[in-house]
């Protein structure tokens, strides 16, 4: 036998939409939403009849067109007959380029210095601190110039090394380092070369299985393998072995000093312009980077470091088994944005003639087309959907490492 | 959220746009001053001088225009444009004329929507090369580092020249002429290459000019002048003809020595129809009817100031070549002011 009874079935009202606590929400969330409906509207509809009034249209026809420039440093074959897309795939390529580079230097920078900062030996100590405060405080664009003007006028201009009788040899025959860059050769693999590099690729494989393995056997048994030469002699001597049994097949490309009057040929060169962006990036960011480390290591209990050095630890296994791995935590998620300010600075690289994606669609491209709503369009796309991405990789690597609440 | 960020920036880019296209010579007049969009230096043409002042060739075409419109050649607000900014500028109504060394092409005219007021200089992009690599042509340049200024037709220009004579090249985009003139000194490449007039005037500023040679070859036609927005025809007649002022001037025998006598009333009816002693042009336009006359009194007529900024006894050395008069077997030729 039952006590409660069907509710009364309530007949609906339109008061209710006001009156009503259950639905007042509901309604004040649905009239802005249409209040911002109509302003983008007005917005859009406005924009469309200014630029109609202006004379300009929207079209992207212009990418389909020959670009007609040059590009000094391009990760993908193109000329000056390639389409204004193409252009800026080769800058996308550059500034992908660059940003891996300077967020790679930027963490090793600033990991060592952000625990040297918190080294016990004070000169160290005040150095890092020293580092920090200089280069955080200065602006990037500044850095950026400052390494560049410095490598072009303290390094030997390329002429040095041109010529019969030039004033300075390549170094070991085959680098130079130039203000316009630094010349390295490059290897030039035959068939058989590539499968000299795939040996060296599966034993980098090879490496890491290994470090698994002695690690599950120190788990498992407390049998500790040494991990030091064995990791040397699978990540060497397969590829060396092999590289002789087949007979040499991999050369090397040298840079040419006798190939003309103006530069060394052949052999890869980096650009100036390149190691000034990449450079300053990673150095700046890298003080950035500095600070987190010694926050996220700060704010490890001093208790553990304790604790581990009572259990026996030496210094730097507890700094790399105990400290970093709890102080990851606290450096992740401000890294991810350090990251993401790296791939966006880099759009300074115009400054210093480097051609990323600023440089080809919102430089040339949209100065010789004159289509600036649509290359500025495109690089937001561009950089919203960079920045996303990175984002999203870190969000997966920082879900990884956090603290697993059980 | 971020869609409205889009649109609302664009909005904002639509509205100025569509503000910028009201009649400039009112504004101007309202204003007081003429807002002249300049390079951001190059000797000879445009470049403030020790005391901030700016001088120079176009420098001296707005002063013209300022003279002509306001009767003030002092009335001008210089803005320092790069190769990169000087169409935003312009076409935003930053700026009511463009004077900075920028060449007339059927894309800048028919699709950025400009209108080209005229030639004041005939130019052709050449290169220069520093003297000890022992270059005499610009088809030794295979495989040579050229720094350009990035954003300008000498880019495209450069790209034809050595793929129709199947050479490699590596270019360097540079900003502004400031910092070519830096990367092409301290060896961070090998040529610099602009209008031959720009690298006449880049030369003049080196310590020893000597050490460097401009090549012979002149890979393109560069016809530079001043450029107004598309659609206000008014003001563009007011540049256009100022120009020519200044031109027919020389034509004439109108200098800034004779041109307070040559006021008071000469036996050639073009002369008096010019200086606004006889007819009613200037009133046609919106102007004064001596609008020549100060004009042509802010520094003088195309000649003189040909002569002051970039001639033969200046720095920079340029000769008249193609910018003579067409009686002299020039370029120079302005329609008849009647």
């Amino acid at each position: 036998m039952t006590t409660l009874s069907d509710p009364p079935s309530e007949s609906f009202q339109l008061s209710q939409l006001i009156n009503d606590t259950r639905y007042r929400s509901y309604t004040f969330q649905f009239i802005a939403l249409l209040l911002l409906i109509a302003a983008i509207a007005y917005l859009g509809s406005n924009l469309a009849t200014n630029l109609r009034e202006a004379g300009l249209n929207i079209s992207w026809g212009f990418l389909g067109d020959s670009s007609n420039y040059d590009i000094n440093m391009t990760l993908i074959e193109y000329d000056s007959q390639s389409t204004h897309l193409r252009a800026a795939i080769v800058g996308v390529l550059n500034t992908l380029l660059v940003s891996f580079l300077a967020c790679l230097t930027a963490t090793i920078i600033g990991v060592a210095a952000g625990v040297l900062r918190l080294s016990n030996n004070w000169l160290i100590a005040r150095l890092m601190s020293a580092y920090v405060e200089a280069f955080r405080n200065v602006p990037v664009l500044i850095w950026i110039l400052i390494i560049y003007t410095i490598m072009t006028a303290v390094l030997p201009t390329a002429r040095n090394y041109l010529g019969e009788d030039p004033e300075s040899d390549l170094i070991l025959g085959m680098f130079a380092f130039t203000n316009r860059g630094v010349y390295i050769p490059k290897p030039v693999f035959t068939p058989l070369g590539w499968v000299v590099f795939a040996i060296f690729v599966a034993s980098v494989i090879g490496v890491f299985a290994y470090r698994r393995y002695a690690t599950k056997l120190l788990y498992d048994t407390g049998k500790l393998l040494p991990m030091g030469w064995p990791s040397l002699v699978i990540l060497i001597v397969p590829a060396v072995v092999f590289y002789f049994l087949l007979g040499m097949p991999i050369s090397l490309d040298r840079p040419d000093p006798l190939a003309n009057r103006f530069n060394l040929q052949g052999g890869v060169s980096i650009l100036g312009s390149l190691i000034a962006l990449w450079f300053a990036l990673a150095i700046y960011t890298g003080a950035f980077i500095a600070e987190n480390v010694r926050a996220g290591i700060l704010s490890v209990s001093k208790g553990q470091t304790e604790a581990a050095a009572a259990l026996g630890l030496r210094p730097n296994r507890i700094m790399n088994m105990v400290i970093l791995p709890q102080a990851l935590r606290v450096i992740i998620p401000p890294l991810i944005s350090h990251y993401l300010n790296i791939t966006k600075n880099s759009s300074l690289a115009i400054a210093v003639g480097y051609m990323d994606l600023t440089g080809t669609l919102g430089g040339i491209t949209l100065n010789q087309t004159g289509r600036a709503i649509e290359c500025i369009l495109l690089l937001m796309l561009f950089y919203l959907t960079i920045s996303l991405s990175i984002s999203a990789v870190m969000n997966v690597y920082n879900n990884a490492i956090k603290l697993k609440e059980r | 959220m971020k869609k409205t960020v889009i649109f609302g920036a664009l909005t904002a880019a639509g509205l100025a746009a569509g503000a910028a296209s009201a009649a400039t010579l009112d504004d101007v007049k309202a204003r007081g001053t003429l807002n002249c969009g300049v390079s951001t230096g190059l000797v000879g043409f445009s470049a403030p001088d020790a005391n901030g002042e700016w001088s120079g060739f176009d420098v001296a075409v707005c002063r013209a225009v300022a003279a002509a419109v306001l009767g003030d050649p002092m009335a001008v607000e210089f803005v320092p444009t790069t190769g990169k900014t000087r169409f935003t500028a312009l076409a935003s109504g930053e700026i009511d004329m463009l004077a900075r060394n920028t060449t007339w092409t059927f894309t800048r005219d028919v699709d950025l929507k400009f209108e080209f007021t005229g030639v004041n200089y005939y130019d052709g992009q050449g290169f220069m090369v520093p003297k000890a690599l022992g270059v005499s042509s610009a088809k030794e340049l295979e495989g040579a580092r050229v720094c350009i200024q990035t954003g300008t037709t000498t880019e495209l220009n450069l790209a034809d020249y050595f793929r129709k004579n199947n050479m490699d090249y590596e270019p360097v985009p540079i900003e502004t002429n400031a910092e070519a003139q830096q990367n092409y000194l301290n060896g961070a490449c090998d040529v610099y290459t602009t209008d031959s007039s720009g690298l006449a005037a880049t030369r003049a500023a080196f310590e020893a000019p000597g050490d460097h040679v401009i090549l012979p070859e002149i890979i393109s036609k560069e016809p530079l002048g001043p450029l107004v927005r598309h659609g206000d025809n008014e003001w563009g007649d007011v540049v256009r003809w100022t120009l020519n002022a200044l031109i027919a001037a020389e034509e004439l025998g109108v200098t800034s020595a004779n041109i307070d006598e040559l006021t008071s009333g000469t036996d050639s009816p073009e002369v008096n129809r010019l200086l606004g002693t006889e007819g009613n042009l200037g009133s046609m336009m919106g102007l004064e009817s001596d609008w020549a006359v100060n004009a042509i009194k802010a520094g003088g007529n195309y000649g003189e100031l040909f002569e002051k900024n970039i001639g033969e006894n200046t720095p920079i050395g340029l000769s008249r070549g193609l910018n003579a008069q067409w009686t002299e077997g020039g370029l120079l030729y302005s329609p008849p002011f009647r």
